[in-house]
């Protein structure tokens, strides 16, 4: 028996590295969290690390999960060992293969973190709705619960299926157990060696496709053979928890950890026994053995083989004492009786009492309950909620746990306070930080160092929200002297220590809560120890005299400001947690973090090295403790989330999501359909900006262009008569409008939201004005948020209540006018200075009160539709963007659907039109039915008209008329938009993108290019350009990016543009108003600088014009419309290449990197970048300088 | 035959030409030409100091530290293990170099800040570099630093470099001394094994389209010669250490001008970049030639017999010139007048 090194990695990582060393070929496509396996897998063999077989396995990242699986399928036909990794919607759209694959019984583990699917809401998180819906496809299913398991299943699955030539699904819980890091014991090589079948490899080869052995497989059979062709496998399958079992069997002779395919756990003579499988197992399993020390006789069987399902085996597990059984799954089927594995145990059960010679006299009874969705937390004492409910005289037959359902009442009521022993006796931590700050990779430091330099057991695992820009990242870390298996969250009154590293959560959370009475709280503040106790919130005060805290502080910020690492606290405080708690000796302790530092940089940073160094020194001495005063002096409390003006809806539920408190939402409390309310991103003040934008009105020239690049629509402009701004606070600013053609004596102004701006300075950036004796005085200048706070707050609060002018007399197609329309898209919680958002918040301006968006999967999706808020919002008459995500891979067609709905809807509405004419009368009638709408003033008017309608309707009782009330709105011009981003329309959806671009169907579809899979963390996609390095491209893109724009013009019928807004702002306006007032396809392809593209986004607009300067980036319009007047319909916006692509190249890590790590090849990809680029200058501009065609006509002839 | 070698830095050359840090000596094949033109010796391109700083932390922001802090994404980019730090890449370029090469081979440091850069000094060495140029790129705008500050800038950095390296070590001045030759005994009393006279600073200039500031380098011309000759002039002979001049060597009469005044060496960089490396080879021929005619024998023999020591006319290169200048507005009769 070998006793493995141990080491500290999460499951992901587990995974595979095993999967990395049995196969071949891996095929892969990002999808959270599954992502991280297959990019472990990439940068190994980028390394050239070697499997098994001596050789680096091939891996191919594909378009989509589709592509994957089906590379796969070919892979495993054409005699390689390959493998995949996925989950949730990936693995929905692997199962149409993984019925071929496991029919032509082809050995191969796929494996999935298993996650949450769409549904009402898509969720990121983790549950086995993905798995339980390939349970028919013939894959086997195998289940891991931990960290270890994960790594030893890994091995156990790819033995078995190789062994079995059952397909295998091998799969954990998608970040519980895939993004948890625990201290664990690695395989090493010899064991992997050992369990490969060389047998059964050699077999798989023999039964490849070969031309020296040519065979037919995949034939299309007829009534005569195919069932019983699909009955001639039924042995392998039958054979397969066999296999399973004595691969586990063998693996226990080499490592000692015995398996079981269903693994029974407690008293021997139990009568009441939860059954479960992933991650909740390790928590039932400390639960019992509490409960068992506590004397109760209770028992749990973790399934880990779910599918062939044993029922032999299983019931073989259960002790015949049993009389109670608790099924929990991890997932949920509308309308069915009984989730997938309850209903197993129960058919095992009553086929075993059935057969007459079974091993209960009387079935035990058996209830069925769900929990852990999206990664509900899933606690002791929610186990002991269910053997507590098992106990009871008539038990819920269907329950759920974890929640509380107020509406169908089937949540079992649990004690939230329950601590098992095991977990008492663990050393726990929690830190709050910024995801900018470090906090997570600094803990993850921390892990490593505990778990790889003493015998304790480490065990860490990290909350993050979901906004790009100054997301909150909680850090859970445990750590025992035994192993850890409790994969749920630090809970209340449990941590010994809390580490607080941003002053401003004092005002927002409660972090003391988690504190444990007698542990420590470390806050990171610019206050001195003497100092800090007044400014605590009083609840805080109370809770550190009550549980009696050690209170330290730290300056991190200016200790790192000095040590010359700018506002990089992570190795300060990871310092400090060391210093207090003791963990290890403290001498000993900053040896190590050094040499982790050390580690970390290497050659590479050794600048960074001496820095974190003398941060390190510095710390011990700026880190205090307080003296506590005995006596609790704060008055101050929290400030109320959101204000009591908040709409209800806001108060009563988004505000309790906002203060993290979303667990303790009740089930009636929700939407039953997943539908919100828009609007919402106003009520959560992130004052995140150190600095906001201040106007200096008597400078500004008015031009809107600051309102025209704001990512976060946090500047506007209104424009209002001189008495609207009666009664305005005294500091808001506002002058005479100096543009003409307006009625006179309008006022201006352009207003920030001081709670809401970022900070980005992109509009300080954009500014073309300069005080003439002070040329570094903008007509907007950046000045320190806090001072401003209150009285901006006040001033945008009157701002927003100005009534709105009036649109139809204002020009879309003028930057300043057009920056007077009110966006309905605000406050996305997107990075700093996104690239993508000014685009979307444009076409609110423009088209808002009458957008339809269906929006790809992706960081628009995230940042436009993660709860708690949205960005998208209304207009003054309540009208704005209505919003929905369906798919990452189908929102081309979903958003065709929309269009044609609409069509088809105003057809019907029409025609009740035509039919009630003479009811609501005839001029009404024609007015409705020959509105032109392509402005804002005729849609205004038929607004008028329709309810003109309404009105006339009232004195109409007939079904027509009832129907005519419905359709009503859809005589009003709907704007349809198509959003998402290059990963949708280059990859995964372009197909569907393809087809919705043939038909001559009226959408928008806006492409916000980044050049790589932003959302997911950078994977190279088919439009990252050539030489750029992104995961699964580490050596660089050897291959041009696609030019969509060129595939889509060779249509002629479709409206194409290239835009990049920081270029060419007025081009990228007009090309807005032409696409949308096109009457057919119109397809935007907008340039996006992102921070995956290595570059500070401060320097977003001129990443922009370096783009277009260097012909990276075309600036055209091709409008079809011209065609038919005999123009030539591509107009190139943008000049032949004036800069050196180098110049480019040189600003961004993601091209500049590679000239470090493969430097001739970058200078390759280089040259061909620029001669690329003048190329097709020349080759477009040829297209553009050719005369039109006469159009097509009557008189054209056929040939 | 002419004997046109010379001692710079205690290396022999076989002749005074030598391209100095720029363009040229970045890549191989240029190097490579040069040599072949007859360059006596290169200095390499400069290690700059934030260069290697600014590519440390683009590192940590966007590979070792991204901190995205969002569930889906942690990092944007995987290291590549072939990755190297501009540091290693200037070390694999210098071995490289000096392997192809058989004349001797400058590193050139290129900071300012006491922060232990210059410690990589070591490490140029043991990477092959022949001597070291030290360039202080300092535009001493503090208005908290004296001069004397300013001057203890240069010398604390050179001792520092002095204590990590063996190989001789110059130092690249700026012109704007307030008393230059004081300052190069102070140079010399620290170590210096030579100065290169002079740097040129990038200018800042104003662009009238946008109100804003550019600052590209031009090329130099041969008019900014004087100021370099002038102080070899006044430093050959009164130091021991080598004297190079840098900045505005385009010509045969150039490099002739800066022998006579002191020169061990004349570094050449725009005039390479405007007529490629060939012209060294020309240049030489002119010298050669000239000398000839002249009836030199060798460049030591010539160096320096201009210098403020031997010159006829010593006061040229002091303050009475500048007055000679202004009472006689009529064409010189004499070298410097």
């Amino acid at each position: 028996m070998t006793t493995g090194q141990m080491v500290t990695m999460d499951g992901n990582e587990a995974a595979a590295s095993i999967a990395y060393l049995t196969n071949e070929v891996i095929a892969i496509y990002p999808i959270t969290p599954s992502s991280n396996m297959g990019e472990h897998s990439d940068e190994w063999a980028a390394n050239g690390k070697l499997n098994l077989w001596g050789t680096v396995p091939e891996v191919v990242e594909m378009q989509s999960e589709g592509g994957a699986v089906g590379a796969v399928h070919g892979a495993l036909q054409s005699g390689a060992l390959s493998t995949t990794f996925t989950a949730s919607q990936g693995l929905l759209l692997m199962i149409p293969n993984m019925y071929k694959i496991a029919g032509e019984l082809t050995p191969t583990v796929f494996h999935i973190a298993a996650r949450a699917l769409a549904s009402h809401a898509l969720s990121i998180f983790g549950d086995h709705q993905d798995v339980m819906s390939t349970r028919a496809t013939g894959f086997s299913m195998l289940s891991s619960c931990s960290v270890q398991e994960v790594m030893d299943m890994a091995l156990i699955s790819q033995a078995a299926t190789l062994e079995g030539q059952v397909p295998m699904l091998h799969f954990f819980d998608g970040f519980r157990t895939s993004h948890e890091v625990s201290k664990i014991e690695k395989l090493d090589n010899s064991i992997v060696q050992a369990m490969m079948p060389e047998a059964a490899i050699a077999k798989h080869r023999l039964r490849a496709m070969s031309p020296d052995r040519p065979v037919l497989r995949g034939t299309s059979q007829n009534p005569d053979v195919y069932f019983q062709s699909k009955e001639r496998s039924n042995p392998y399958f039958d054979a397969m928890p066999g296999i399973v079992q004595e691969q586990m069997d063998k693996f226990a002779k080499l490592t000692g950890r015995q398996y079981k395919l269903f693994q029974y756990v407690g008293a021997p003579d139990a009568e009441r026994v939860i059954v479960l499988m992933g991650s909740g197992c390790d928590t039932a399993h400390e639960t019992v053995d509490h409960m068992l020390a506590h004397g109760e006789k209770v028992g749990l069987l973790k399934v880990r083989l779910y599918r062939p399902f044993s029922a032999a085996d299983c019931l073989a597990a259960l002790p015949t004492s049993v009389k109670k059984i608790a099924v929990l799954d991890r997932t949920k089927e509308p309308g069915s009786d009984g989730e997938p594995m309850y209903k197993d145990i129960i058919t095992a059960l009553t086929q075993d009492f059935m057969s007459g010679q079974g091993r209960y006299a009387q079935l035990p009874l058996v209830i069925g309950g769900r929990y852990g969705l999206a990664s509900k937390e899933f606690t002791p004492g929610m186990v002991k909620g269910v053997f507590d409910e098992l106990s009871k005289a008539n038990p819920k037959r269907q329950f759920t746990i974890g929640i509380k359902d107020d509406l169908t009442h089937l949540s079992l009521d649990w004690d939230a306070t329950f601590r098992t022993d095991e977990e008492a006796a663990t050393m726990k931590a929690v830190f709050y930080g910024l995801g900018s700050d470090g906090t997570v990779s600094a803990n993850k430091n921390s892990i490593k160092i505990i778990g790889e330099e003493t015998d304790l057991y480490a065990q860490g695992y990290f909350v993050y929200d979901s906004k790009k820009a100054g997301a909150i990242t909680t850090s859970h870390l445990r750590f025992s002297e035994k192993p850890i298996r409790s994969p749920y969250l630090v809970g209340e009154n449990d941590a010994q220590f809390v580490g607080c590293h941003q002053p401003i959560f004092l005002e927002r959370y409660d972090m003391l809560d988690m504190a444990k009475q007698g542990g420590v709280f470390l806050l990171n503040t610019a206050l001195s120890a003497d100092q800090i106790w007044d400014t605590l919130p009083r609840r805080m005060q109370v809770q550190i005299l009550e549980k009696n805290l050690s209170f330290y502080v730290v300056d991190a910020y200016k200790v790192a400001r000095e040590a010359g690492m700018g506002n990089r606290i992570n190795t300060i405080m990871q310092t400090c947690f060391f210093a207090i708690s003791g963990i290890l000796p403290r001498e000993q302790a900053i040896e190590k973090i050094k040499y982790a530092v050390e580690k970390t940089y290497g050659r590479k940073g050794r600048k960074l090295v001496e820095m974190n160094f003398t941060a390190i020194d510095m710390t011990i001495a700026n880190l205090h403790q307080v003296a506590v005063p005995a006596l609790v002096t704060s008055t101050l409390e929290r400030p109320a989330t959101v204000p009591a003006h908040a709409p209800e809806f806001v108060r009563n539920l988004t505000a309790i999501m906002m203060e993290d408190r979303g667990e303790r939402v009740p089930v009636s409390l929700l939407p039953a359909d997943g539908t919100y309310p828009t609007g919402t991103a106003q009520w959560e003040k992130r004052n995140l900006a150190l600095e906001i934008p201040v106007w200096d009105e008597k400078l500004c020239t008015q031009c809107g262009k600051c309102v025209f690049v704001c990512p976060h629509s946090a500047i506007r402009a209104k424009i209002f008569s001189a008495d609207a701004a009666n009664g305005a606070p005294e500091t808001f600013k506002y002058v005479p409008l100096r543009s003409k053609g307006y009625e006179s004596g309008l006022q201006i102004s352009y207003q920030v939201a001081p709670e809401d701006c970022t900070g980005c300075t992109l509009c300080v950036e954009a500014c073309p004005i300069r005080d003439k004796s002070n040329t570094s005085h903008k007509a907007i200048n950046m000045a320190p948020q806090p001072p401003l706070r209150t009285p901006e707050g006040e001033n945008w609060e009157f701002f927003t209540k100005i009534k709105d002018y009036d649109r139809t007399k204002l020009n879309p197609a003028a930057i300043p006018s057009a920056m007077l329309m009110q966006p309905t898209f605000e406050f996305p919680s997107a990075c700093v200075g996104c690239g993508e958002t000014p685009y979307i918040r444009l076409a609110t301006q423009l088209f808002g009160d009458r957008m339809l968006v269906a929006n790809a999967t992706g960081c628009s999706s995230i940042y436009g539709g993660n709860l708690p808020v949205t960005p998208y919002s209304k207009d003054q008459n309540g009208r704005g963007p209505a919003w929905n995500n369906s798919l990452f891979e189908d929102n081309a067609e979903f958003g065709l659907g929309m269009r044609v709905a609409c069509d088809s809807l105003e057809s019907y509405a029409k025609s009740l039109v035509k039919r009630l004419a003479s009811q609501i009368g005839d001029d009404l009638a024609t007015g409705l039915l020959t509105a032109v709408q392509d402005n804002e003033a005729g849609i205004y008017e038929q607004r008028e008209r329709v309810a003109a309608l309404h009105e006339a309707l009232k004195g109409i009782d007939s079904s027509e008329a009832r129907a005519m009330t419905d359709m009503a709105e859809y005589l009003v011009k709907r704007s349809v938009w198509i959003i998402g981003g290059d990963g949708w329309a280059y990859d995964i959806g372009y197909g569907g993108l393809d087809h919705v671009l043939a038909q001559t169907r009226n959408v928008n579809i806006l492409v916000l290019d980044t050049e790589v899979y932003s959302n997911t963390g950078g994977q190279n996609s088919k439009s990252t350009p050539v030489g750029a390095i992104a995961k699964f491209a580490a050596a660089g893109k050897p291959t041009h990016k696609k030019d969509l724009a060129k595939l889509a013009m060779d249509y002629g019928h479709v409206y194409v543009a290239q835009v990049a807004y920081g270029a060419k702002d007025v081009q990228t306006l007009r090309t807005f108003m032409e696409a949308e007032s096109y009457d057919g396809p119109s397809l935007i392809i907008a340039y996006s600088p992102c921070i995956a593209h290595g570059v500070d986004l401060a320097y977003n607009l001129r990443q922009q014009e370096m783009a277009v300067k260097t012909g990276h980036w075309p600036l055209l319009r091709f409008d079809p419309r011209k065609t038919e007047k005999g123009e030539n319909p591509l107009k190139l916006d943008y000049s032949a290449p004036s800069m050196p692509m180098q110049e480019f190249y040189s600003t961004e890590a993601r091209f500049s990197m590679l000239f470090r790590s493969h430097p001739e090849d970058a200078k390759r990809f280089l040259q061909e970048a620029g001669y690329n680029a003048r190329e097709r200058f020349r080759h477009y501009k040829e297209l553009a300088d050719l005369p039109g065609s006469a159009p097509i006509s009557a008189d054209t002839p056929e040939s | 035959m002419i004997d046109l070698s010379t001692s710079y830095l205690g290396l022999t050359l076989k002749n005074p030409l030598v391209p100095s840090a720029g363009p040229l000596t970045r890549s191989l094949d240029s190097v490579k030409r040069l040599e072949d033109a007859g360059a006596s010796a290169v200095v390499m391109y400069s290690l700059f100091e934030e260069e290697l700083l600014k590519e440390e932390r683009m590192l940590d922001r966007f590979i070792t530290n991204p901190s995205l802090g969002h569930g889906e994404a942690d990092s944007f980019f995987t290291p590549h293990p072939n990755y190297k730090s501009g540091l290693d890449a200037y070390l694999e370029q210098l071995s490289k170099i000096k392997a192809s090469l058989s004349i001797p081979v400058i590193a050139s440091l290129n900071g300012v800040t006491a922060s232990g850069w210059v410690a990589h000094g070591k490490e140029l060495q043991a990477a092959g570099a022949d001597a070291l140029e030290l360039n202080v790129y300092y535009v001493a705008a503090d208005f908290n630093q004296s001069a004397a500050d300013v001057e203890a800038r240069y010398v604390n950095l050179l001792k520092s470099l002095k204590q990590h390296v063996s190989i001789p070590v110059t130092m690249k001045l700026s012109s704007q001394f307030t008393s230059l030759p004081h300052f190069v005994k102070q140079l010399e009393a620290a170590g210096a094994d030579g100065v290169s006279v002079f740097n040129r600073f990038y200018q800042p200039d104003i662009d009238l389209e946008t109100l804003g500031l550019t600052d590209k380098i031009g090329v130099t011309s041969s008019k900014e010669l004087l100021i370099r000759m002038r102080w070899i002039a006044v430093l050959f002979g009164k130091v021991k250490l080598s004297l190079a001049a840098t900045g505005g060597v385009h010509t045969r009469d150039d490099v002739l001008k800066l022998l006579l005044a002191g020169a061990d060496v004349t570094h050449l960089c725009s005039g390479l970049l405007l007529q490629g490396p060939e012209l060294i080879g020309q240049l030489l021929d002119g010298v050669s030639a000239w000398m000839e005619r002249r009836e030199y024998e060798s460049v030591a023999q010539l160096k320096g017999s201009l210098s403020q020591q031997h010159s006829s006319d010593p006061v040229a290169f002091a303050r009475e010139s500048y007055i000679r200048v202004l009472d006689s507005y009529t064409p010189v009769t004499k070298a410097w007048q």
